[in-house]
């Protein structure tokens, strides 16, 4: 199973980049863990996700 | 009478007091005219003396020279927590709400070098929430924040840099900070921050903001830790937008989570 913050979404391999889009991530204002490692944001494009892939994405709001 | 060696105002002395009333040499003054600090905390009681305390006898109303005073700011500092944080070195990118208000509690603390870093000036409208006064106005806020502190504590050094920080030039200037608080308004920076530094830098620690504006529970904004080195304080979803405006008391319990994180990173406690 795929979980991204804390949600389960499928254990179907996914590309990283779809998900972000589809779910209105503003790529300008996030950090993504990708099993417990900061995930770079060159490899945003790249990266797919595989069955037991843990995601964790911080979108950051203003203010400070 | 046995000699027992300890620190009196700052100083190694040996004495054959056993208690601070003894010491202080006359206890009916005690509580009138003095303030007696016993390792960092501040006491009335006749407490026994050892080896190794740390005592600091300050005469009320009196102006020191400026060596007492330095022996007397560092008098209420808890002594193991401050060896370790005169010698640590603090980076705070964006001196708004939370950088100004972390900048001051870092000095207050006797963080031994903070490097403050923004490119902005005083406005009025920085007044509700930022360290700031009205003799600040026009000022750049490298400046006006330097001022303040150095009216606080004179003896920690304020490296500033008046610049805006960019994904090209931020590794570069804190290169040699070793825990980072990300305190920016803007969401695009404070990613692009937090991101740039944790793609690069696996020594540095990392504290970042989001989500301190209007006026919900004060209890709803915490520290998170999220990576080895990476800390998130704030609520995490209540955005300065209109009708949601930043104000004094959620950004100051958001910043005072960002310096404690500071002072738990300094004195090696890592969790949060």
């Amino acid at each position: 199973m795929i979980r991204i913050n804390g949600q389960e979404v499928g254990n179907k391999q996914i590309k990283l980049s779809d998900y972000l889009e589809d779910n209105g991530y503003m790529i300008n204002r996030i950090v993504i863990e990708l099993n417990g490692n900061i995930l770079q944001r060159e490899k945003y494009d790249t990266t797919v996700l595989y069955d037991n892939d843990k995601v964790e994405i911080l979108t950051f709001v203003g203010g400070g | 009478m046995v000699d027992i060696e300890i620190q009196l105002n700052g100083k190694a002395i040996t004495t054959t007091a056993a208690t601070l009333y003894e010491l202080c040499n006359d206890c009916n003054d005690f509580n009138i005219n003095r303030i007696v600090i016993l390792n960092g905390f501040q006491t009335n009681e006749n407490k026994s003396l050892k080896n190794g305390d740390s005592v600091f006898i300050i005469d009320k109303g009196v102006i020191p020279n400026k060596a007492a005073l330095e022996d007397m700011l560092m008098a209420r500092h808890t002594p193991y927590v401050h060896n370790k944080v005169r010698t640590a070195r603090i980076a705070v990118l964006g001196l708004g709400g939370l950088g100004s208000s972390i900048a001051i509690m870092l000095a207050r603390t006797g963080v031994g070098t903070l490097h403050l870093i923004d490119f902005d000036i005083v406005e009025p409208s920085n007044l509700n929430r930022q360290q700031y006064k009205i003799k600040h106005l026009g000022m750049s806020k490298t400046e006006a924040l330097s001022q303040e502190i150095s009216e606080i504590n004179p003896y920690i050094n304020i490296i500033t840099d008046n610049v805006k920080l960019t994904e090209d030039n931020l590794l570069n200037y804190i290169k040699d900070d070793s825990i980072i608080c990300e305190a920016f308004d803007n969401p695009d920076y404070k990613a692009m921050a937090v991101n740039t530094i944790l793609e690069n830098c696996i020594d540095k620690y990392v504290i970042a903001s989001s989500g301190m504006a209007g006026l919900e529970s004060s209890n709803t904004i915490k520290t998170q830790k999220l990576a080895n080195k990476f800390y998130l304080c704030g609520d995490g979803v209540t955005k300065a937008q209109e009708g949601c405006g930043l104000m004094a008391p959620r950004v100051s319990i958001c910043a005072g989570h960002m310096a404690n994180m500071v002072l738990r990173i300094i004195t090696e406690e890592f969790s949060v």
